[in-house]
C-alpha cells in the first residue's frame, strides 16, 4: 500500500528535476528546508528523525539535494521528505512537506477493532511494518 | 539527468509506480521553475539546437548576455589591474563562444573555474571577485552568482568530526554561486600534521572535482604563502585552471583611485591639494605596511575627519557647500606621514596600523 502524505501526496512520486524545482522554489520564497527520515508509517506519526540540521542560508537547490541524496544513500529503505519552513510569520509553520524516498515494498495497514463495554468498538490502524523492530523494518528479510 | 551524486537517475528504484508519460512536469505549488533547465532559461533559449550550415550572430548572443555591462563596470570602476581585466575577458569570451557552440550540438566540456588570486593587501581581490561571480552568472555558468566569503574560521572545525559538516556547510551555502576563500594559506598548516585543515581541504578537492556545475571556488592570499600553500597541497593547485596575480598599484593608479573614492564620498580636492594628496600617497607608499586601495581609503577617512574638525572650528559659522566638499591641502598635512624626515623612515604608518596612543590631531 503506498502511503501518500504531504504537499504533493496526489501525484505520483516527483522526479529528481521536479524535486529540484520545488527545491529551489521554497529557497526562492525564503523557506529554509531540512530532510527527515523515519521507518514508522504510520498516519500520525509526526516527529521524523532529521537528517542533519535545517539548512538555512541556501542560494541554490544543489545544496539541498546533496543532502537528499547522502540520506537516500545511507537509509534507502525508509520514508525520506523535505519540510520547507516559513519563519515569516513568528512561528514554525510547515509551508511545504513531501515524501522524496520511500521503501521498496511498503505492506501496508491492518485495522484492529477492539470491543469495549456497551457493544462500542475502538478502531486502530496497525501498520504491518511496525511488527518488526525499528532499524530493520523495511530491509529484505 | 543525473542527480546531485553523479548517480543515474534511472538506478532509483521506481517504487511500482508506472513510469511517467513525457511532457512538461506538473507545475504545481507555484513551483515555477518546474520542467525548466535553469541553465537553459539563462542560455537565452539556446536550448533548441540550430542546424549546421546556419549562423549564429555573436555580438546579439554577446548583448542578450548582458556581458558587457559587467566587463565595463570593471573598466570603470577597477583602476589599473590590467592583467586581470585581460584573463576575465578572455574568460568571458571562452564562456559565450562556448554557449554558442553548444548550439550547434558541439560538446564543449565544462571548463574549470576554479581561480586562485595572489596579490598584496587591497589589491581588489574581493571585489574582482563579487564581479566575477556577477559575469559567471549572466553567462549561464552559475545559477545564482552570490558570493560566499569565507576564512579558516568557517570551514575548519575545533575537535574531531567537527571540521567535515563545517565545511559542507559552507558549500552549500556557496552552491549556485562562488566559494571566496581568503587567506587561504591558512587552511594547511604544515608545522601541525593533525591540523583538521587538511581534512577541508580534502572536502574542498573533492566538491571541486565533483561538482563544477554547482560551485566555483576562488582562493585569495598573498603571492608568496599561496605558493607555499600550492607547495604542500599539489592536488589543489592542479584543480585551479586560473592562477591571476594581482599587481600592486602604480602612484597614478592609487591617485586615480583617490579621485575615484573622494567623488563617491561627495568630497572634492581644491587643486593644491590634489598635489598634496599625490604627495601624500608617493610618501605612504614607501612606508611599511601598506595595503594599495584599503590604504587610500583610510587616508581619505581622516582627511574627512580633520576636514570636519577645521570647518567646525572655522570663524565664519555659514558655510557654504563648497566648504562642506572640499579637502584642503592642511587636511592632509596634519598626517603622522608627512611629519616623518624621510619617505622610507619606519614608524607605523597612520593609515593601516592603529598605534594604541595616536599622536595624531
Amino acid at each position: 500500500m503506498r502511503i501518500t502524505q504531504g504537499t504533493f501526496s496526489y501525484l505520483p512520486d516527483l522526479t529528481d528535476e521536479e524535486i529540484t524545482a520545488q527545491v529551489q522554489y521554497a529557497l526562492d520564497q525564503g523557506w529554509p528546508l531540512s530532510v527527515e527520515f523515519t521507518d514508522d508509517p504510520h498516519p500520525r506519526s509526526t516527529y521524523w528523525e532529521m537528517w542533519g540540521l535545517p539548512m538555512f542560508d541556501l542560494h541554490d537547490a544543489a545544496g539541498v539535494m546533496q543532502e537528499i541524496a547522502e540520506c537516500r544513500k545511507a537509509y534507502p529503505d525508509r520514508y525520506i521528505q523535505v519540510i520547507a519552513y516559513d519563519a515569516s510569520k513568528g512561528r514554525q509553520t510547515t509551508a511545504l512537506s513531501f515524501i522524496v524516498n520511500r521503501p521498496a515494498d511498503e505492506p501496508g495497514f491492518r485495522l484492529d477493532r477492539q470491543e469495549t463495554p456497551d457493544r462500542q468498538i475502538r478502531y486502530t490502524t496497525h501498520p504491518y511494518a511496525t511488527e518488526r523492530p525499528a532499524g530493520s523494518r523495511y530491509s529484505p528479510r | 539527468m543525473t542527480d546531485e551524486n553523479g548517480q543515474d537517475r534511472s538506478t532509483r528504484p521506481s517504487f511500482g509506480m508506472p513510469g511517467r508519460p513525457a511532457g512538461p512536469a506538473p507545475a504545481r505549488g507555484g513551483g515555477t521553475l518546474a520542467g525548466r533547465e535553469p541553465d537553459a532559461v539563462l542560455r537565452d533559449g539556446a536550448d533548441a539546437e540550430v542546424p549546421a550550415d546556419s549562423t549564429v550572430d555573436l555580438l546579439e548572443a554577446r548583448k542578450l548576455s548582458g556581458v558587457d555591462d559587467v566587463l565595463d563596470a570593471l573598466d570603470r570602476d577597477l583602476v589599473g589591474l590590467a592583467p586581470v581585466k585581460t584573463r576575465i575577458r578572455e574568460i568571458a569570451a571562452l564562456l559565450l563562444v562556448d554557449t554558442q557552440r553548444a548550439r550547434f550540438g558541439l560538446a564543449a566540456a565544462r571548463p574549470n573555474l576554479h581561480m586562485c588570486f595572489t596579490g598584496g593587501p587591497g589589491t581588489g581581490k574581493t571585489t574582482v571577485a563579487l564581479r566575477m561571480a556577477e559575469l559567471l552568472k549572466r553567462l549561464g555558468y552559475l545559477r545564482r552568482g552570490h558570493l560566499v566569503a569565507v576564512t579558516r574560521e568557517e570551514l575548519v572545525g575545533q575537535y574531531v568530526g567537527h571540521t567535515a559538516p563545517k565545511t559542507k556547510e559552507v558549500l552549500k551555502r556557496a552552491m549556485g554561486g562562488v566559494l571566496f576563500i581568503d587567506e587561504a594559506y591558512y587552511l594547511y598548516r604544515a608545522e601541525n600534521e593533525r591540523d583538521y585543515g587538511q581534512e577541508a581541504i580534502e572536502i574542498l578537492l573533492q566538491v571541486m572535482e565533483n561538482q563544477r556545475e554547482d560551485v566555483v571556488v576562488i582562493l585569495a592570499g598573498y603571492k608568496d604563502r599561496m605558493d607555499t600553500f600550492f607547495q604542500s597541497n599539489p592536488g589543489m593547485s592542479s584543480r585551479i585552471a586560473h592562477h591571476i596575480d594581482f599587481p600592486d598599484y602604480s602612484l597614478d593608479e592609487l591617485v586615480s583611485i583617490g579621485d575615484l573614492m573622494v567623488a563617491e564620498a561627495g568630497y572634492r580636492l581644491s587643486p593644491a591639494a590634489e598635489a598634496t594628496f599625490r604627495e601624500y600617497l608617493a610618501r605612504r607608499r614607501a612606508q611599511p605596511r601598506f595595503s594599495n586601495a584599503r590604504s587610500v581609503r583610510n587616508a581619505l577617512e581622516r582627511a574627512r575627519l580633520r576636514h570636519a574638525g577645521r570647518v567646525l572650528s572655522g570663524a565664519p559659522t555659514a558655510v557654504t557647500k563648497d566648504d562642506l566638499m572640499r579637502l584642503e591641502p592642511e587636511d592632509f598635512l596634519l598626517s603622522r606621514v608627512f611629519a616623518d624626515p624621510a619617505p622610507s623612515a619606519p614608524p607605523s604608518a597612520p593609515a593601516s596600523a592603529p598605534p594604541p596612543p595616536s599622536p595624531e590631531p
